[in-house]
This record gives C-alpha cells, structure tokens and sequence, in this order.
C-alpha cells in the first residue's frame, strides 16, 4: 500500500510544482509586465535617466526645505523591512516618542501645546510607510517656506499643492486621506524652478 | 476620530463576505459532489491528465487510515522538497541578489512552517531567500497546504454523510479538486487585481535608486503578486517581505488591504455553506456561519475599543506605532482580528505594537482554536471539534445519547475530539512554560514586564495554532526556538489532522437514525448558545491563567502609566 502512494506522491508534487510554482507564477508575471508594466516594476521615480525611488516607498527627507516622511524603524533602508516592534508599556518607545514630538515643535516652530498628528511621532509598520496625513503636512509649511525664501504667493501655493497631492478614501470609503510625501516633494521641486 | 466611517467600512466588508461566501460556497459543493460546473469544460482535460501522469485511480475510494496516510506521506515529501530547495539556493536560478543556502535548522523550521498552513516566518524574506525558492516552494506549499486542509473537511463531510459505508473518498482527488477548481482560479484574479494597486511582480533584481537628497536606497523587488494572492487565499500568510503586508509593495492602497482582508476570510467563510449543502442541511450552516460572526464580531468591538481608547502612558488616543497610515486603525485592528481568527499569519500592523488587549484578542482568538471561520478547511473540521462537544455535553445534561445530524456520538468519538483540542493547548502552555524559565528561551525578548511573557506566549500560540503571525520584537531565529516550535507546529497540524480523520472513519459506518422530538437540533439559536458558551469556556478555562498575567496585567499597569 505504501509504494504506491510514494510513487504518486513524488509525481504529484512534480507536477504541482511545475503548475503553480512555474506556470502561475510566470502567467502573472507576463500580465503585470503586459498590463500594468510601471506598477509591477516597482513604481519607480526616474528622473533624467536615474532612478531615484519608488514611489510607494519612503525615502529619506531630512532638509528643511522638504516634507519629511514619518519615522522609520530602520532608517527607511528596507533590507529587510522592519518596525520598532515595541509595546505600549515600553519606557523606550516612550523615550523616543517625546524626542520626536520635541524634535518637530522646533523644526516646525511650532507652539508647544499644538496637537501634533500622531504619525509623525511614532514609527510606521513596515519602516518606509509613504504617506503622511494632511495635517502633517500643513504643519510642514512654514518651515519650508522660511528654507526656499517662498513669498506670500507661493506660500498659499504650497497649501494647494499639498491638497492637490492629497489621495481621499478610494471609493469615498476605504482607508484613510494621505498625501504621499515622494510626490509633494517633486511638485515642490517643480513649483520651485 | 471618524467612527461612522470605520464603521461603514465594516458593514461594506460584511456587505460582500457574506453573500460572496454564500455563493462560493455553493459552487465548492458542486465541485466536491462531482456535478457539472462552468470551470470543468476548461480545466477538466487538465485534471484528468494529471491523474494519468500520476498514476492515480480516483475510482478507489480510501478508508480512513488509507486517506491518513497518504496525506502524511505527501505532506512529508513537500517537507523534504523544501528543505533541499533551500539547502541549494545558491546553485539554484533565479537568485539575482545571490543569496547564500539557509542554515539548516532555520530551513527545517520554515520547511514545517509552510506545509502545515503556519507560515511562522523566523527569516526575513528579502534577505533570505530567492526567488526561486520562493515560487517553487513556498507559494507551491501555500496551495498544497490549503489544499490538505479542504481534503480533510471534505473527507469529515462524506464521514458524517454517509450511511454505514466504510470510505471516506480519494485523498488525490480531493487535494486535486481544491487546488484546480478553488484556490488557482481565485487567486489568478486576485493576482491581476493586486497589479492593478501597485504590488510589484518582476524577476529583476533589487533596484539601487539614488534618493532626492543623494542617499543610496535598495529596494527589494521580486515576483510577489501571484504569491499574496495564495498567501491570503489559502490562510498561509507567509510574507515576501519581512513586514508581510505592511510593506507597501505587498499591499499599496487601501482597496488592496481590503481585498486582502476580504480574501483571507473568503474561502473559510464559504466552505461552511459547502458543508450545510454537502450535508444536507442549509440551516445548520447558517447556524455554524452566525456563531462565527457573532464572536469574530465580538473581538473586533473589544480590539477596536482598546485600540481607540485614551491612552494613559502617551496621553493620546491614537496610538500610530507599528501601523501605516494608508489603513489607520481601523483597517489594522479589522486585519489583526480577520487573520487571527483565520489561522492566516500576515500582518498589515505590528501586532507586539498594538494596545495590551487588541493583543490579547489576537492571542486568544488563535487559542480558540481558530474555528471562527478558521484556517481553510481547517477552520471548519475544528470548529466539528466543538460541535461534537457541544453535542455530548448538552446530551449528558438531557440524559440521552448525543447524535449529530443522525450518527451517534459515541466514546470513540468523544475521545478522538478531546485529544484533538487538548494537544495544541498543551504544546501552548507547555512550551510557553519551558520558555519563560529558561535562558535559552528569555535572551530573545525584546520587551520588558508582562509584554515580554506576551512575545513568548505569542510565538507558541501561532505555531501550535499553525497561524504564524507575530509578536515581533521575540527574536525566533535562534536553535531554541527553531526546534519547539517546529514541534508545536507538527503538533497543532497533525495533532488535529489524524484525530479529525479517525472520528470520521468512525462516523462513516454507522447508520443514520432519522431525528425524532428528542433529537437535540443544531440549526437553532439554542444550539448556537451553546456552541458559543462550549467554545468560551474552553478557551477561557485553559488559557485565562496565562493571560491575565501577560497581556491583561500589562493593560492594567499601562492604564497606571507605568513603562518598563
């Protein structure tokens, strides 16, 4: 009885790994490639020959003069991917939560009793989270008024840049607004030259 | 906050699980009970050349120990087949970023991982393994492993539905069916759908981009779509990437994490309105389908409520740490609830990160079982489990022997049942226990107080429950863990398995006694109480102890604002 099922087992498994470990894979690979050919590749961000990011992963922003992303785990270098991993009792995260708050007050000038979007003051799951909220980035302009020399003008065309860039629930429903900081940031570029 | 909006998201989540899985479900039964449907015309040569190619008979019907065996022989090789494949990635193709062979012990942990429908990930994919190995093993063990868990429901099926017969069906058949009729056809939609939101699917190797600000970024890439779809589809939840579903190439935008969300729970879902029209009886499974709505619902709420609750500690109600902002919380406590209940292992938020209960709700709804919809095919022949209890217990109080839907319950029965939910609890508790006081199993942690007993009890509740998600912060790639858990995983897969099989190589030959005023009936709301009390109790009892000094003390010390 149990020769068989050894023999038929082993062909089985050939043959299963050929379907959906080779003939499935490929089928979807050739689609992508076919239907949604930037999507599949990455999303990538090419500018004058040179691939400078994705843009559904965060890079790093550190200049005043630009959004800054939300914070990241693994200093938005994702190999591997990763988050903090640390819990709601963590005198750590804690510690880190109050620089960062400390930290985007004074970037910011903000005042300090100013309710400050929680994204930006804790770390995002996968460490390269692309989006901030709007509030985030209304918060952001003044500083990056003040480092570009923006007059009153492009002040208030920042302001609709950033509603321009900001992505509503799809549908009207699912998931939340977010602006995608890569993008703010190019169209900042943009309205700069 | 917006509550009307997190709550339209559910009802339109409930709006399309529910009559999805009605349908689906339906369309798995003709499948199983070989009656003409739309997707034989196309796919039928192809079944039949496969049965030829393997030399299989599937006019030979198996007994019980028959169908076991096979199982266990074929689930071996795929076991086998991994560990080689990832012993010899580096002589392998497609392997761009040339990573090296696996270290052994971590090859036979993941092996386990993937064929019992666990996907415990001690690794991270990226850095880890190739491409290869990730097409032709994992994802070909992703729909195996979801296969192996419909050919057993669909075996306990023709057990309880068969008058004094002595076979239980084809286990090739079976395993056949799922693959070609259910799972493939899905997830090649499901696929082109991820495609269209933006997960990447490519062979080229991982990209170095040169940031705006002049910064050198690798982004890892890789042919991931087709392997999300199966990954949520067939409830394995193994990751591409080492944050699964948070990383925004497994899951961009949120249409994609409610596909997702909607996918895990699909299958499960459906196949319960597969056993109601299998068996006969479209009211029982409304029943079985209103007890697992009503507690995967119940956790949610409590999940929800502690996650939007003021937080003493940081003095704010929003706690963002370990969740992406495209999904808020909403979506990350619906996806933590969703894959917990499921047996599927994916992550789109750090579960360790979430507030003490929502964690808790994660944990205990692993250690229920995961019967509220369940793994797939899992789910349901777990949740038999229960119903065989319940059904015992209410006939003690009553006084006449327990039936089922016409077949008696008898000792043999009972006992098979116990075993089954009694072994996973053990391999629980019990690892858990040598964890927490040895070195070995403590220089992992990485948080202090309670939330570190949480990291440890996580991680063996995941494997004994074959779920596979995480408490992150433990670090499991360690000899230590590798090895108990690879055992708690063999436990809560086979440890199920084989006492499911063997109650229905029992129920097979008996006779089917017509229902008279007597019968205790399963299709109303008093049968649904008690199943739903049996289940708690249950869990309660075994795991209360545990819980209230890990994940519940930590709540309580938290709403003190004490950090460790």
């Amino acid at each position: 009885m149990l020769f068989p099922s050894v023999k038929s087992s082993l062909k089985f498994l050939i043959i299963f790994t050929v379907l959906l470990g080779a003939a499935y894979p490929f089928a979807i690979y050739f689609a992508g490639q076919i239907f949604f050919p930037d999507k599949a590749n990455g999303s990538l961000f090419i500018q004058d020959g040179k691939i400078k990011g994705s843009y559904l992963i965060a890079q790093e922003f550190k200049d005043d003069k630009y959004f800054h992303p939300r914070p990241s785990a693994i200093n938005y270098n994702p190999l591997p991917s990763g988050a903090s991993n640390l819990s709601e009792t963590s005198a750590l995260l804690l510690k880190e939560y109050e620089r960062r708050k400390k930290i985007f007050i004074q970037e910011n000038s903000l005042s300090d009793p100013v309710k400050l979007p929680d994204e930006m003051l804790f770390a995002s799951a996968s460490g390269v989270d692309p989006d901030i909220s709007k509030e985030s980035a209304y918060l952001q302009t003044k500083r990056i008024t003040n480092a570009r020399n923006f007059n009153k003008l492009q002040g208030r065309q920042l302001l609709s840049l950033i509603d321009s860039v900001a992505e509503p629930p799809q549908f009207g429903v699912i998931g939340n607004e977010v602006v995608n900081v890569l993008k703010l940031n190019i169209k900042l570029d943009e309205m700069s030259k | 906050m917006n509550y009307l909006h997190d709550f339209l998201q559910l009802l339109l989540f409930l709006i399309l699980l529910i009559p999805l899985s009605y349908i689906l479900g339906n369309f798995f039964a003709k499948v199983f009970q070989g009656e003409k449907h739309f997707l034989q015309p196309v796919l039928g040569k192809f079944e039949n050349f496969l049965y030829r190619f393997s030399g299989i008979d599937t006019q030979h019907q198996m007994d019980w120990k028959e169908y076991t065996i096979n199982l266990l022989i074929f689930n071996f090789f795929g076991f086998l087949f991994l560990v080689a494949l990832q012993l010899s990635q580096q002589f392998l193709p497609f392997n761009p970023q040339h990573l090296p062979k696996v270290d052994l012990l971590l090859a036979i942990n993941t092996a386990v991982s993937f064929v019992t429908n666990t996907n415990w990930q001690s690794y991270a994919g990226e850095t880890t393994l190739s491409y290869f190995v990730q097409m032709a093993g994992m994802a070909v063990q992703n729909f195996l492993s979801a296969a192996t868990g419909i050919a057993v429901m669909v075996a306990l099926i023709r057990g309880i539905a068969t008058r004094n017969g002595k076979t239980i069906g084809n286990f090739w058949n079976d395993v056949t069916k799922s693959v070609l009729y259910i799972l493939l056809p899905l997830s090649i939609i499901f696929s082109i759908i991820l495609l269209s939101q933006g997960v990447v699917d490519t062979f080229s190797h991982y990209v170095t981009a040169v940031t705006i600000e002049g910064q050198k970024q690798i982004i890892p890439l890789g042919p991931v779509a087709s392997q999300v779809a199966i990954k949520q589809l067939g409830t394995n939840g193994g990751g591409f990437f080492n944050t699964n579903s948070a990383f925004p190439f497994e899951n961009p935008t949120p249409l994609s994490n409610f596909l997702e969300v909607l996918s895990i729970l699909l299958i499960p879902a459906s196949l319960v309105f597969t056993y109601g029209k299998m068996l006969g009886s479209k009211k029982h499974a409304w029943t079985i389908f209103g007890v697992m709505l009503f507690v995967f619902l119940a956790g949610l709420a409590v999940s929800y409520y502690s996650e939007i609750s003021y937080n003493h500690v940081f003095n704010t109600q929003k706690i963002m740490e370990g969740k992406e902002l495209r999904f808020g919380i909403f979506n990350s406590v619906l996806w933590s609830t969703a894959t917990t209940v499921a047996s599927n292992g994916s992550v789109n938020s750090m579960i360790s990160s979430l507030s003490p209960i929502s964690g808790l709700i994660a944990m205990l709804n692993i250690q229920l079982g995961e019967i509220i919809f369940g793994g797939v095919g899992a789910g349901l022949y777990g949740m038999f489990l229960f119903i065989v209890i319940t059904v015992f217990i209410s006939g003690l109080m009553v006084g006449r022997t327990p039936e089922y839907l016409g077949k008696k319950i008898e000792a043999y029965e009972i006992k098979w049942s116990i075993l089954a939910v009694l072994l996973p609890s053990i391999a629980i508790l019990f690892f858990s226990s040598v964890a927490v006081v040895s070195k070995n199993g403590l220089s992992s942690l990485l948080n202090k107080g309670p939330h570190g007993l949480s990291e440890i009890l996580y991680a063996f509740t995941s494997a004994a429950g074959n779920n596979g998600s995480a408490f992150a912060g433990l670090n499991t790639n360690t000899n230590f863990y590798n090895i108990l858990m690879s055992i708690a995983m063999l436990i809560g897969r086979y440890g199920v398995i084989v006492p499911v099989l063997a109650v229905a190589g029992s129920l097979v030959k008996k006779n089917i006694a017509p229902a008279t005023s007597g019968t205790l009936a399963t299709d109303n709301f008093m049968f649904a109480f008690l199943l739903v009390a049996v289940i708690l109790i249950v869990g309660a009892l075994t795991f209360f102890p545990v819980l209230s000094i890990g994940p519940f003390l930590e709540h309580l010390l938290m709403q003190s604002g004490i950090t460790f």
